[in-house]
C-alpha cells in the first residue's frame, strides 16, 4: 500500500506518494539526497542520523511514511548558501573528518545537541554523540569540532 | 542488509483502533520505535509481518501519570523520556538509571517503554543475516531443529537482555493489558516465560498497555550493567536491586537480572537473607542465589561463564552501594 506523506524536508515543504514498506535513509538517498550514509543499516552505528522536529533520528530506521506532518533535516541543509555551516567548518578546523562517511551523522547529531544545549560540555557532546560510531579519528577531535562549532555559535556565527 | 517485506503500515490514533487492527490483521506486529523489530524483520528473523501497527501515535499510550502511591507509565512513553523523567529519578531510580543506560542517546529517543519489555531474546545464532545463518545451519528459535549453543537441549536458549524489566521487577511492577477479552494486569515477572523461543506470555491479540508500580516507602532501588562499549550494545549482564535499611540491618532486598537468561530473572530467595547485617554471611548467601539461578549460555561473543560471575559481582557492588548510602 502506497500512502501519501507531507513534511517539510530541509525548510521546503514536500509531498511524497510513498510505500508502507520503505525506509526513510532509501527514499531520502532514492531522491538524490545522497548525504545521509546507510552504515550498518541496522541502527547500531548513526552514519544515518537525520533530525526529524529538532531530534537525531536513525533514518535506517524510521518507516517513511511515519515522518507525516514532521520537520526533517539532512545533512545538505548545513548548506550556508555554498558555504560550510558552523559544524561543518569546526570538523574541518579540528580534522574531526578522515574518510568521512560517519560525518553526515556525526554532524546532524551534535546540530540536534547544539540547539538544545548551546553550550555543552565535554561530557554533554560525548553523551549525545554517544549513538555514533567514528572508525578513523577516535573521537577526541570530533569533540573539539563540535566545542569549537558551539563557540562560533555563541557568538552568532553561522 | 535485506529491503523490507511488503506490508500494511497501520497507524492508529486510539487504543481502540489498535486493538481493531489486531484482530483486522492477522500476522501483524506492534511498532513501537523500531530499533528491534526492523532491525529483525530485514534479518528474516521471526515470520515476515503482514501488517505493523505503529503505536507511537496513540496519545492514551504516551503519558507518565504519578502520584503519591503510584506511577504508571504509558507503553509508547520513549526511553528518553523515562530517563529524563524527574519523579521517576527521584522515586524509583532503578527505573531511570536501567532507562539511560539503554543503547545510544538516539536510539534512546527512538525506543519506547513497551518494544523494551517486549524486546526479542538474542542470540549469535540468530541476530545474524538470513544468508548466515542458512550457511551455519538454522537454530531451534526460528527455522531450525537444533540449538547451537546446546545441541541437544529442546529450549531455546537465546538471551533477554532488556534493561527496564529487571529495574521494574524489583519494585514489584505490574503490566496492564488490553486484548480482543477485555483488560487485565500481570505481574511483570509473570510476563516472561523463560523459553528462549516464546519468550512472552501474551495471548494473541493482547497490547501492552502500560507498567504501574506502587510506591513502596523506604525501598532504595539501583541499576547497573556492564557492556562491551559504554554506549549502544546490548548488556552483557545488567542487575537491579532494591533494599530497605534499618539501623545496620537489611529489612527487604530484591535482586533482578538481565542479559543471562531466557527470562530477567527476579532473585528467588533474597527473602531469607534480610534481617541480619551486610556482612560476608549476606553476601555468601547471595553469591548462592545468583550461581543457582543465573545461567548465561554462550548466546554472546563473551562467554556466559565471564558474564555469571559479572552479574555477582554487579549484585554485590550495587547492593553495598545502596546500603550505605541509604537515607531515610
Amino acid at each position: 500500500m502506497k500512502k501519501i506523506v507531507k513534511f517539510t524536508l530541509n525548510g521546503q515543504p514536500h509531498v511524497g506518494a510513498v510505500a508502507d514498506n520503505i525506509l526513510l535513509i532509501d527514499y531520502l538517498r532514492g531522491m538524490g539526497l545522497t548525504g545521509t550514509k546507510t552504515g550498518c543499516d541496522g541502527g547500531e552505528c548513526g552514519a544515518c542520523t537525520v533530525l526529524i522536529n529538532d531530534q537525531p533520528a536513525l533514518a535506517c530506521l524510521t518507516l517513511a511514511p511515519t515522518v507525516q506532518g514532521a520537520r526533517v533535516e539532512t545533512i545538505e541543509s548545513q548548506s550556508r548558501g555554498g558555504g560550510l555551516s558552523d559544524i561543518q567548518l569546526g570538523f574541518h578546523h579540528k580534522l574531526g573528518s578522515q574518510c568521512g562517511f560517519c560525518t553526515p551523522g556525526f554532524i546532524m547529531a551534535a546540530e540536534g545537541l547544539l540547539r538544545r544545549n548551546p553550550q555543552p560540555n565535554d561530557e554533554e557532546i560525548r553523551e549525545a554523540l554517544g549513538s555514533n560510531i567514528c572508525r578513523c579519528t577516535g573521537y577526541v577531535k570530533i569533540i573539539e569540532a563540535v566545542k569549537w562549532a558551539a563557540k562560533e555559535r555563541g557568538r552568532g556565527v553561522r | 542488509m535485506e529491503s523490507l517485506p511488503d506490508f500494511d503500515l497501520i497507524r492508529p490514533r486510539t487504543l481502540d483502533e489498535a486493538v481493531k487492527a489486531r484482530q483486522k490483521f492477522p500476522g501483524n506486529r506492534l511498532l513501537g520505535g523500531g530499533t528491534d523489530l526492523l532491525v529483525n524483520i530485514r534479518r528474516g528473523i521471526g515470520d515476515a509481518p503482514t501488517a505493523l501497527i505503529d503505536m507511537t501515535n496513540i496519545a492514551e499510550l504516551k503519558t507518565i501519570k504519578a502520584d503519591a502511591k503510584k506511577l504508571k507509565i504509558g507503553a509508547s512513553v520513549t526511553i528518553q523520556e523515562v530517563a529524563d523523567d524527574s519523579t521517576i529519578a527521584h522515586h524509583y531510580p532503578a527505573i531511570a538509571e536501567a532507562a539511560a543506560s539503554i543503547a545510544g542517546p538516539t536510539q534512546r529517543a527512538m525506543g519506547t517503554l513497551g518494544g523494551n519489555l517486549c524486546l526479542d531474546t538474542r542470540c549469535i545464532y540468530y541476530n545474524q543475516s538470513d544468508w548466515w545463518r542458512s550457511a551455519n545451519g538454522f537454530c531451534l528459535k526460528y527455522q531450525g531443529e537444533k540449538c547451537h549453543i546446546a545441541l541437544k537441549s529442546k529450549t531455546c536458549f537465546a538471551t533477554y537482555s532488556g534493561d527496564l524489566a529487571p529495574a521494574a521487577m524489583v519494585l514489584g511492577a505490574e503490566v496492564e493489558i488490553i486484548g480482543p477479552n477485555g483488560q487485565r494486569r500481570l505481574t511483570l515477572t509473570d510476563l516472561y516465560s523463560g523459553d528462549g523461543q516464546n519468550y512472552l506470555t501474551l495471548e494473541e491479540g493482547e497490547i501492552i498497555t502500560a507498567l504501574s508500580i506502587k510506591k513502596e516507602p523506604g525501598l532504595r532501588s539501583g541499576y547497573e550493567k556492564i557492556r562491551t562499549r559504554q554506549s549502544i550494545d546490548y548488556p552483557l549482564a545488567g542487575v537491579a536491586a532494591g533494599l530497605c535499611r534499618e539501623g545496620n540491618k537489611i529489612t527487604d532486598f530484591h535482586i533482578a537480572v538481565t542479559g543471562t537468561n531466557p527470562k530477567p530473572v527476579l532473585l528467588d530467595g533474597t527473602a531469607h537473607l534480610v534481617g541480619g547485617p551486610l556482612d560476608d554471611e549476606f553476601f555468601n548467601a547471595l553469591d548462592k542465589l545468583m550461581s543457582a539461578q543465573i545461567k548465561s549460555m554462550k548466546t554472546t561473543l563473551a562467554p556466559g561463564n565471564y558474564r555469571r560471575k559479572m552479574a555477582g559481582v554487579l549484585a554485590r557492588r550495587l547492593t553495598k552501594k545502596l546500603f550505605d548510602n541509604y537515607c531515610q
